[in-house]
């Protein structure tokens, strides 16, 4: 692989990992919002919230993931897409406000009723636009709908048409159907069978519609977009289609007999697989007549942001590695253990020494910040730092 | 870099645009940065203060900083999804809005944001852990959870002002028909002399800002008679480490006055108002600058040169050395500056006057008048910060990257600008309006203070 096509690859990670998380945090949106706004559907509503409430905002990252790596890696082809496709993209942010204020409100106020009716109607209202204005840009892009320049394509049939449609509601349908998965898996181990019982039942149903939408979405590419359509039944595109499908069945399968733990991890597979076969379709071409290969940022760029990312990694994964872990270990669970002991009081060190410090490093870091250059001014900033720390330090003590 | 670029150097990666809604676009801009960097400021700070007063709880064993210090991060979190929202919404603006800039230069800065976006990763990570990890782990290692976000407010900060750093003293690339080539990205973020004096006026704007509007809450509680314990230290913590930071903020300002005297002489005229080129220039305090000079202001004399150059004789470069249309609007900048500066001078000498009190006596000033003045210091912080955004965006007009490329060759070519712009301001009063409403319901929620000692009692171990 050239060194310019690994930046796309790693969009592509980003993406499904976006779709896999984040997307599940918007199908928890779904659910909310088809629970509707009676006391039947409190208990969907309650485990639905509570089950995205740690993870949403790491989740949600990814998505700023993909949008820096795309406007450092091919800054061109991220102008050209943000001016044509201003529309959904907009729509889609402001999709993402209004979802996170009305989770805050209802964290704010989770035993309030009166208010719980219109927040959850912008929670679960927001949580099906989001997915479906940015699956219709990218359906705008699979499609060839984006040419090279600042708002040059068509401000909206580019994205108003039968393919971005398609993706669009496929995006949604995804969503509420890897939601379902996991929220029956975490009922399973929260010992509350009726809500695994509720899941199950919305996972096997939004399964199908996926699937179809998927199936029957092939007609709309083949009619709508050919070259993508070609790309996804040929070659290594035919395969991921394939692999995505078959397992896709094994999921629902997996649902259907109760094993939502294995069930997670395939259907994260089958979305990882589908967005695989939309890079392959569409490569070598980014945008109409401008390839990855041409679209590319310089050498020094694309090494720097491939060894940023690699360094990013070596502390991310373990992060996502623990929360994800905690959560999954059902450590934040309403009712989960509690932690220990209160600590024991120690007595307090002395320290008489430090406000004296405290108002050297203050006279020392003016005097050198006012006064000195290089390595001089590092030491006087440091020392108003330090004046700043020991500060706190002593006058809490 | 040099301001008089003939203009078939200038950068441009797409073909030009028109926009006529340009004015649109760069106040929609502005509006949603106002909005995010208060929130950014408590991003920065509060999980010093949480942590700071959980630790005193760890010595102490204390029951009551840890009810402060769960109350505090329930509010800590309900902001960071606020912040995390509308940084959101300007990521998606730098596209949307100025699709030129990030294609000419994406690839120069873009990776700043990249690293940014692995501090956010952690932010959010752990402060999920620590918020929601309550009672579920041991003392010391929930503390321990909690160090990360410290840890990424400042690395975030760090990369994202780095990229403002670098439009404002642009470098690390060569420009050919247009474009940036030979870009070396490290160098153009991290080799910047503007960035270090940046992050530091602005962590500690984040200290300040952050530290003064909590403590504003309480002080207003104090004057309505709630003065307990729990309120007390309450407010202890936040006005000591923002009457810390705000003497020292004094000092960076003149820091970072200085490099834009070096990098950016036509922004350090605006901010003063010196219409012309002049040996031994004054500074005037107040007044308005109108043709070529600043009226009604109060003149020192000598003073600009003394501060911009460290010399009273110094020539300092005045507004007529480039073209008018190379010339931001002064008036704005220049109030935008003496508004941040005559703030930070107030808001300096509160901090003495605390740090003094509290140095010697161990309490508050306790009298109505100082804590009328931590009320008035949390909004008035929050008016510098913006204040000193406005003076160094604007000031650095007409070009969005100084010196390379025009705001105007940045911007977007597709229509819809005022509807976006009109929409946008409708959300934000929504969230505004919704901020406000959790607040006042985390605050008000009952105290789950552990039972304090009966009065007898106390008396009695008092004698
Ligand atoms: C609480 C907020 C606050 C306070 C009290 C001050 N400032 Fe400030 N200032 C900011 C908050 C701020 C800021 C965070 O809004 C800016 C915008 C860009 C930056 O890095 O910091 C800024 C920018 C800024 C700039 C422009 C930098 C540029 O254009 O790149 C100058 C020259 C100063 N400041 C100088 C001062 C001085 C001399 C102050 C002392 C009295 C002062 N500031 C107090
Ligand atoms: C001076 C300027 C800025 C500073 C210091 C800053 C810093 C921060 C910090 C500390 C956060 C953490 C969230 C919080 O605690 O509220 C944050 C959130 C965020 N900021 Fe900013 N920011 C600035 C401007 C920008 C700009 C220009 C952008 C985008 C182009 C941006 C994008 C974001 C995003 C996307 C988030 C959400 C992160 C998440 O999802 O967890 N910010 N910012
Ligand atoms: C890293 C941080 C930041 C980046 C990358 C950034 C970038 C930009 C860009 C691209 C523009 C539009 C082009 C221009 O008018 O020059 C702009 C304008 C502006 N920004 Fe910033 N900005 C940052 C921080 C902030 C913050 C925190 C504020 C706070 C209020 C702010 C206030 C403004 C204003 C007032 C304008 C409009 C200037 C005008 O119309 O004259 N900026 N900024």
């Amino acid at each position: 692989m050239a060194l310019a096509e690994v930046p796309a690859v790693l969009i592509l990670v980003g993406l499904a990992a976006y779709v896999v998380f984040a997307g599940a945090d918007f199908g928890a949106g779904l659910w909310y919002l088809l629970a509707g706004p009676g006391r039947r559907g409190r208990a969907i509503r309650d485990f639905s919230y509570h089950a995205m409430a740690p993870v949403w905002e790491a989740n949600h990252v990814w998505l700023i993931f993909v949008l820096v790596v795309a406007w450092t890696a091919y800054p061109t082809a991220f102008g050209s897409i943000a001016s044509t496709l201003a529309l959904p993209l907009f729509v889609a942010a402001v999709g993402i406000i209004l979802r996170g204020t009305a989770y805050a409100l209802r964290s704010g106020a989770p035993q309030d009723r009166e208010t719980e009716g219109a927040t959850g109607f912008v929670f679960g209202a927001s949580s099906i636009l989001t997915p479906l204005a940015l699956g219709a840009a990218v359906g705008a892009i699979a499609s060839g709908r984006v040419p090279v320049g600042n708002a040059e394509g068509d401000l909206v049939t580019s994205w108003l048409n039968a393919t971005s449609l398609l993706i669009g509601a496929l995006a949604v349908a995804t969503a509420g159907y890897l939601a379902a998965v996991y929220l029956a898996g975490d009922a399973v181990r929260e010992r509350k069978p009726e809500l695994a019982r509720a899941f199950r039942v919305r996972a096997l149903a939004m399964g199908l519609v996926a699937g179809a939408l998927a199936v029957g979405g092939l007609v709309v590419l083949r009619e709508d977009s050919r070259p993508l359509f070609d790309g996804l039944t040929s070659g290594a595109g035919l395969a991921a289609v394939l692999v995505s499908a078959l397992v896709g069945l094994v999921t629902l399968a997996l649902v259907r007999a109760g094993r939502y733990e294995p069930a997670r991890f395939s259907a994260a597979l089958a979305v990882a697989a589908i967005v695989a076969g939309w890079g392959i379709a569409q490569s070598p071409d980014l945008l109409p007549g401008l390839t990855i290969e041409d679209a590319a940022a310089g050498r020094s760029t694309l090494w720097a942001l491939l060894i940023s990312i690699a360094a990013g990694l070596v502390i991310l994964v373990p992060s996502l590695a623990l929360l994800y872990g905690l959560v999954l270990r059902g450590r934040f669970d309403l009712g989960a253990p509690a932690g220990q002991e209160p600590p024991q009081p120690q007595a307090t060190r002395g320290a008489r020494g430090l406000a004296a410090a405290a108002v050297t490093l203050l006279v020392v870091g003016v005097a050198l910040t006012l006064f000195a250059d290089g390595i001089a001014l590092a030491i006087g900033v440091l020392s108003l730092v330090g004046f700043i720390a020991l500060g706190a330090i002593e006058f809490l003590r | 870099m040099t301001i008089d670029l003939p203009a078939q150097l200038l950068a441009a990666a797409l073909p030009p645009v028109e926009q006529e809604h340009l004015l649109e676009a760069r106040q929609m801009q502005a509006l949603s940065f106002a909005v995010h960097i208060p929130l950014v400021c408590f991003g920065i700070a509060f999980p010093s203060m949480v942590l700071l007063v959980e630790s005193l709880y760890l010595r102490t064993g204390d029951e009551l900083y840890r009810t402060l210090a769960k109350r505090w991060s329930k509010v800590m979190i309900a902001l960071f999804a606020v912040g995390v929202v509308t940084g959101t919404i300007l990521s998606f603006e730098m596209g949307l809005l100025w699709p030129n800039f990030m294609a000419t230069f994406g690839d120069v800065f873009g990776l700043a944001f990249g690293l940014e976006g692995f501090s956010f990763f952690v932010e959010a990570i752990f402060i999920a852990i620590y918020v929601y990890g309550w009672d579920r782990m041991s003392p010391r290692l929930h503390l321990l959870s909690g160090v990360p976000v410290v840890v990424a407010g400042l690395t975030g900060s760090l990369f994202v002002i780095s990229v403002n750093a670098w439009m404002n003293n642009p470098s690390g690339f060569r420009l050919e028909d247009g474009r940036a080539v030979d870009v070396e990205p490290w160098d153009a973020l991290f080799g910047s002399a503007h960035l270090w004096p940046e992050l530091t006026h602005m962590y500690l704007a984040g200290l300040i800002v952050a530290g003064f509007l909590v403590a504003a809450a309480y002080a207003w509680g104090w004057l309505k008679g709630r003065r307990g314990r729990y309120e007390r230290i309450a407010l202890a913590v936040p006005l000591t480490v923002a009457a810390l930071a705000a003497p020292v903020q004094v000092v960076a300002g003149d820091w970072i006055a200085r490099r834009v005297a070096d990098d950016q002489p036509t922004k350090l005229a605006a901010l003063e108002g010196l219409g012309t080129t002049t040996r031994g220039a004054p500074i005037h305090v107040l007044g308005w600058y109108d043709d070529g000079e600043v009226r009604y202001g109060i003149e020192i004399p000598k003073l600009l040169s003394l501060l911009a150059e460290h010399d009273p004789n110094a020539t300092i470069r005045g507004l007529d050395a480039v073209a008018p249309d190379y010339r931001p609007p002064v008036n704005i900048v220049r109030v935008a500056f003496q508004t941040m500066v005559g703030i930070g001078t107030l808001l300096a000498v509160l901090g003495v006057v605390h740090l003094a009190t509290w140095f010697r006596r161990r309490r508050f000033v306790e009298s109505r008048w100082f804590h009328w003045a931590v009320v008035a210091a949390g909004p008035a912080s929050v008016v510098a910060l913006i204040a000193g955004w406005v003076a160094t965006e604007v000031g650095r007009q007409p070009w969005v990257v100084y010196g390379v490329m025009r705001t105007s060759a940045a911007v977007t070519g597709a229509d819809g600008v005022p509807v976006g712009y009109a929409t946008l301001v409708v959300v934000y009063l929504g969230l505004g309006f919704a901020v406000a409403w959790i607040l006042r319901r985390l605050a008000g929620r009952p105290l789950e203070l552990p039972p304090e000692p009966p009065p007898i009692l106390e008396a009695h171990g008092a004698r």
